[in-house]
């Protein structure tokens, strides 16, 4: 409960001043110094995002290009394609699509957002990642792509139901922009990566802009009365109501994609009997995973009662029995279900919706209902 | 009746042979919002420093200390159906529960409002 002392190893976003200012608390997360939560509280920013609209520094999140040597950006798709299991060459120009960065056992290493930005790819990774993301990309891409790491450019999500109202203020053209559409767009007169997309359930946007310009856009974003700054804990309950993975919790190098219940981004090209099946690192692994199963599955959680289930909770098939079967990897109160909610892995056996599993809880077992994810229905404009 | 404090920011409530108990304003700031409460079973024996009671918030959990040994007495039962009046009155009807103080001589060890406020200065 101890105020924590400034570290001054901890990198800082070029919205820290701007966090400090606005009175948050400024927490360690993945080497950078980032706002927690602010005066407001997590339970209140969580519910303004879900009924207006929040903004996010993930400036600390890697922005990467990749640029085809050859000026042809299927080339450079192409190249994308021998590390991720996605169809990328697909990826239409101004479109996103999400993706994993797997293993040679089928592990995942990161997850990543890639755009297809007409001449060059435009990805988002991690910030605890960046670093092994970029060693990764240029040992094995370099013959085909030129990595540029984006380190200069800050990037800012807005979501909520207002959001679109909101930058359609400042960039006329965001309105028009589906779920998944990305590519440069001017707001306020700065040039930005703007994409429609997010991290949060809800519809909303992620704004990549040059970290000179970046703290001028969000105080402009932030003068709107529907949009609060949010914090990375109210991010966090957001996006798990919303059933979407935490990297190195939900999904890590010892989850294949598959387990991670993550085969709707699995293209059919990219499977058995597709046009391009395989080639990407844990083919082997994961391609007949995608046609037998895994032998375990992420699955929602939803804990009767009002105690939160935390992660690394064990997870027991009854209320008796002594062998652990699973376990928490993400959980905690979801305000806007006014209720617990977590994730986890379970055998298949048991990872039926509707099913029953328990949790040891402070010496007793506590019941939890294996649940369709996500907990709170999205709100994309598709 | 006398308030004493505990460096695990509690308070103990003093009236004569009964102890009513609660986290302080300070504790319930740094939790943040609270959602979840777990009180102890009436009639249970608790010892000095054992955990009697847990306050979850959005973000973690936490233990709530018997800051005395003695019996329960009697739990807030408003407070696991209403666990947000931890934030909005800790030092008064988000009390957790009472009980019987089996030795006085342990209220010597805690704080005075004054050197609490000094504690969390």
């Amino acid at each position: 409960m101890l105020a924590r002392e400034p570290d001054s190893e901890l990198k800082h976003t070029p919205l820290h001043a701007l966090h400090v200012a606005a009175g948050g608390k400024m927490v360690p997360f993945a080497g950078y110094e980032m706002p927690v939560q602010y005066a407001t509280g997590v339970l209140r920013e969580h519910l303004h995002t879900r009924s207006h609209a929040g903004l996010f520094d993930v400036s600390h999140m890697g922005q990467i290009a990749l640029r085809p040597k050859s000026g042809d950006v299927r080339d450079a798709a192409l190249a994308l394609e021998r590390l991720v299991p996605q169809d990328i060459l697909n990826v239409a120009p101004g479109r996103q699509r999400y993706a994993q960065f797997t293993n040679d056992l089928g592990g995942i290493l990161d997850d990543l957002m890639v755009a297809n930005f007409g001449n060059h790819l435009f990805l988002v990774v991690n910030a605890a990642c960046k670093a092994g993301d970029e060693a990764h990309l240029r040992a094995s891409l370099s013959d085909v792509c030129v990595i540029e790491p984006l380190a200069d450019r800050a990037l800012i999500a807005l979501q909520g139901p207002r959001a679109e109202s909101v930058l359609a203020r400042f960039c006329a053209e965001a309105p028009a922009m589906r779920f998944m559409d990305a590519g440069p767009r001017r707001v306020d007169g700065i040039d930005c990566f703007v994409s429609r997309s997010g991290y949060t359930g809800e519809d909303g946007f992620e704004i990549s802009v040059p970290a000179e310009h970046a703290e001028t856009l969000a105080k402009t974003l932030l003068a709107s009365s529907d949009v609060l700054p949010i914090g990375l804990g109210a991010r966090d309950s957001l996006r798990l109501e919303a059933g979407l993975c935490l990297y190195g919790h939900d999904i890590d190098t010892s989850t294949t994609p598959v387990e991670g219940a993550l085969d709707w981004s699995i293209q059919k090209s990219r499977r058995n009997g597709g046009v391009r099946a395989g080639g990407f690192r844990g083919a082997e692994k994961i391609l007949p995973q995608l046609e037998k199963g895994a032998p375990r599955r992420r699955v929602g959680l939803r804990p009767e009662g009002r105690a939160p289930v935390r992660e690394g909770t064990a997870l027991f098939a009854n209320s008796a029995s002594t062998e652990q079967i699973g376990a928490v990897t993400s959980g905690g109160f979801g305000p806007s279900l006014n209720a617990p909610v977590a994730m986890g892995y379970l055998p298949t056996l048991h990872a039926a919706t509707g099913g029953l599993v328990f949790a040891e809880l402070r010496g007793q077992r506590l019941p939890l209902r294996v649940a369709a994810m996500p907990f709170v229905p999205n709100t994309y404009k598709r | 009746m006398t308030t004493l404090y505990t460096t695990d920011h509690e308070w103990l409530r003093i009236e004569g042979d009964v102890a009513t108990i609660g986290v302080t304003d300070y504790a319930q700031s740094q939790l943040g919002d609270v959602v979840f409460v777990e009180l102890p079973k009436v009639g249970r024996g608790l010892k000095k420093a054992e955990a009697a009671a847990v306050v979850e918030s959005v973000k973690a959990a936490s233990d709530v200390y018997a800051p005395i040994s003695g019996e329960v007495l009697e739990v807030n039962e408003a407070l696991p159906a209403d666990p947000a009046l931890v934030n909005s009155d800790a030092a008064g009807k988000a009390w957790f529960f009472k009980m019987k103080i089996a030795d006085k001589g342990e209220l010597g060890g805690l704080m005075d409002e004054a050197a609490y406020a000094e504690h969390t200065a």
